[in-house]
């Protein structure tokens, strides 16, 4: 007689489950959460994804048995080790947390989707949950629970307008060029503003990487802020330690950015560490440059860069992800965006897990009270196109998402990827209904950028405010 | 297609701005869309650009193109080797494998060295990397301009026979120059395709080759093709990376701070046309 398929389990002997003739044994919490993680090639490339499909649903059902409280007892970096850790645990709420202590992962998954969870029992438990929780309970929703419990969490955030708000879209504006050319720049800047793009960010990842070349790109788009009244802030997406120095030197800085990992070796590896967060945004915040809001920092993430650093402790690389969400909530940023996939093949093989994962980081992330972008992206090596970017900025859509990119034909001619466009940002208006940021729809209307707010149909005229600077462009053209 | 383009597609006046920058601005729109033939030159780009991917190296095309140059420098003939990684989606998804010969590829170049037994002062190896395209298009005029500027140097520099390497990363030029007995290594690599350069090629030089160097160990200079960094300027670049690295016995991070060109200085933000300040 077959032995009854169920789990034993205690904290000696790791995790266990009989099925069949079978039994599945897992060591520890985080060897679990790995086996029971959706497939991608990252994890295999790592070494800690499951065996088998049967391995990765038994792994589920008993990450669905481990109570919450779990969490707060097993680290799965070490405390001492780990700076990221301690800020977890640290800063984790008890009173917050109080209504779903009683809850294991998989009953947590069922509160989620329930009734009781409104938006307003949601801002009110985050402080309670940790990413690692939030990573767990990811790991047995469905793409639509992901999408109908993120689109339930409400995150607003605000610099010189508001974000985030319920049936918003927000877009940045991102006008690279390989040389940092200002004339190049500028031609993206105003096709991007002319299709109604920017009120998340006008931000630009610089080709040459230093404090000169970060100050000049701040200098120019900070002049066609105040030239236009764009309600909206600028960033150029350098080192912390760079803004910080042209911060001291009294650049125009309106946002600090930073790409972060979920663990404190990761952020080793790209050079800064809690401290030098905090420094930074004290910093910016000293210069008061917000209008409406203070949120002044930009963080980008994104699953595999621990993997990519060999700082992910043997663990996967989507709790790795959720991981550095509790760095980014600790410096209350306006945005936060997951760059899906940019890194390549070899932690995300194609359409399918790039989509899955940006789903999962739109929802660890809106749960963790974080405003959540997602550069909904591709690289020409990764077996995906535009079609599965169509599919993941909908669903994106549909769930909530603050913000997406916005690029001139969906090709980064400096950075060498595929990301959304103008266009597409009009395309997910339209579908789904969703308005830009209110004091920059506000703007678009008053400039006559757009002719029919409401339809979201830029003007058919060139708006006449333009109409000098592209006479100066193009001089004795035509 | 250009008529019922223009029957249902709001133009953009702003579209002349394209040629200050290759970026796709002024696509115009039908309804907030792209236009059909925007969309067909998009779709193009990226079949472009994974073919350049996924394409095999044609080995045997690049022997014989290469060969005549071969002869001229007096070089024995190329080595043809694989990495560990057996096809493109290992390759992709295992860039452990791609950095690595295969038994078979090592034993080529072990034997090489005990037969011939001496040292040189370079190694090149010709990877296919990511673009198959770029190394089709690029190799023989790239070594035409490099081997002239090699022998017409004021130091001599001895050269190991050429390898080439299909399913390869960088890194497999660790090894390959390692086993070949060279002080340094130039690995000529496929870049990573982008929409607009299918054709891209990497140059990588480490001194002192070994298996598990880190990438802070080496130069790069990117975008070598023809519509990028053409090849005179790419030559120029290597040669002073080259001569530096044999003089100070070193590459990467510390080599790059000593020849960085210096960056233009001044808090004048670069004037631009949104911006009406016009100097008095």
């Amino acid at each position: 007689m077959a032995a009854t398929p169920g789990s034993q389990n205690t904290q000696s002997q790791g995790y266990k489950y009989m099925l069949g003739s079978r039994t599945y044994q897992f060591s520890d919490l985080s060897q679990l959460m790995a086996k029971a993680t959706p497939a991608r090639s990252g994890d295999r490339l790592a070494g800690v994804a499951a065996e088998s499909a049967e391995e990765r649903a038994v792994a589920q059902r008993l990450l669905a048995e481990v109570p919450l409280k779990q969490f707060l007892q097993e680290a799965l970096v070490p405390y001492e080790q780990d700076e990221i850790t301690r800020l977890i645990m640290d800063d984790h709420s008890v009173e917050a947390f109080a209504p779903i202590s009683h809850l294991c992962v998989g009953d947590f998954r069922n509160w989620l989707l329930s009734d009781e969870a409104t938006s307003e029992m949601l801002s009110k438990v985050r402080d309670g949950i940790t990413p690692e929780m939030a990573a767990a309970v990811s790991k047995l929703m469905r793409n639509q629970d992901l999408i109908l419990v993120a689109k339930k969490c409400h995150v607003i955030s605000a610099f010189r307008n508001t974000i985030g708000l319920p049936g918003h879209l927000s877009t940045r504006l991102q006008p690279n060029h390989p040389t940092d050319d200002a004339t190049g720049i500028a031609a993206s800047m105003l096709d991007g503003l002319l299709y109604g793009n920017g009120d998340a960010v006008i931000g630009i990842n610089p080709a040459t990487d230093n404090v000169a070349q970060a100050t000049k790109l701040m200098q120019m788009m900070d002049a066609v802020i105040q030239e236009y009244e764009i309600p909206t802030q600028s960033c150029v997406l350098t080192h912390v330690t760079n803004t910080l120095e042209a911060i001291e030197q009294g650049a125009p800085v309106d946002l600090v950015f930073q790409s972060i990992g979920g663990t404190e070796a990761t952020n080793s590896s790209f050079g800064f560490n809690l401290a030098n967060l905090a420094e930074a945004r004290d910093a910016a915040l000293s210069l008061k440059r917000g209008t409406v809001g203070d949120n002044v920092m930009y963080f980008e993430t994104g699953q595999g860069s621990a993997l990519s650093a060999d700082a992910h402790h043997g663990l996967d690389q989507q709790t790795c992800e959720a991981r550095a969400y509790a760095v980014a909530r600790k410096f209350k940023p306006l945005l936060v965006n997951t760059v899906v996939g940019f890194i390549g093949p070899e932690y995300l093989f194609d359409g399918k897990e790039i989509i899955r994962a940006g789903l999962e980081d739109h929802f660890c992330a809106k749960l963790l009270g974080l405003p959540m972008g997602c550069d909904i992206c591709y690289t020409n090596h990764a077996q995906a196109d535009q079609n599965d970017m169509d599919n993941l900025l909908t669903l994106l859509g549909v769930a909530g998402c603050t913000f997406i990119m916005g690029i001139p034909g969906s090709d980064d001619i400096m950075l060498n990827y595929q990301t959304t466009s103008f266009h597409d940002a009009l395309y997910a208006r339209r579908a789904l209904g969703l308005r830009p940021s209110p004091e920059f729809e506000q703007w678009l209307t008053r400039m006559q950028i757009f002719q029919d707010a409401g339809r979201f149909t830029p003007s058919v005229e060139l708006p006449s405010s333009f109409a000098k600077p592209l006479q100066r462009a193009l001089g004795g053209r035509h | 297609m250009g008529h019922s383009d223009k029957q249902y597609v709001t133009p953009n006046a702003w579209q002349a701005l394209r040629t200050y920058t290759d970026a796709r601005i002024g696509l115009g729109r039908a309804g907030v869309s792209l236009p059909t033939s925007e969309l067909l030159d998009f779709q193009l780009a990226h079949a472009q650009a994974q073919d350049a991917v996924h394409q095999p190296l044609d080995v045997g095309a690049l022997v014989e193109q290469i060969n005549p140059l071969i002869y001229e420098c007096g070089l024995d003939p190329c080595h043809s080797l694989q990495s560990r990684a057996p096809d493109r989606p290992t390759y992709l998804q295992r860039p452990d494998l791609g950095r690595r010969l295969d038994d078979a590829s090592a034993e080529i170049l072990r034997q090489y060295a005990f037969t011939n037994h001496r040292a040189y002062d370079l190694a090149i190896a010709v990877v296919d990397g990511l673009s198959s395209r770029a190394i089709a298009e690029n190799t023989q005029p790239f070594l035409t301009e490099l081997c002239s500027a090699l022998k017409h140097d004021k130091d001599e520099w001895s050269l190991a026979p050429l390898s080439i390497v299909t399913q390869g990363r960088v890194a497999i030029g660790d090894e390959i120059g390692y086993l070949i007995n060279a002080r340094a290594v130039l690995v000529m690599v496929g870049e990573r395709p982008g929409l607009s350069s299918p054709d891209s090629l990497g140059l990588y030089l480490t001194w002192d080759p070994h298996v598990g160097l880190k990438d802070a160990r080496r130069n790069c200079i990117s975008n070598v093709r023809k519509a990028g960094l053409d090849y005179p300027d790419a030559v120029r670049k290597l040669m002073y990376l080259l001569k530096e690295s044999r003089r100070m016995q070193l590459s990467g991070v510390q080599l790059k701070e000593r020849s960085e060109e210096p960056v233009i200085e001044g808090a004048q933000p670069q004037q631009n046309f949104l911006i009406s300040n016009e100097k008095p």
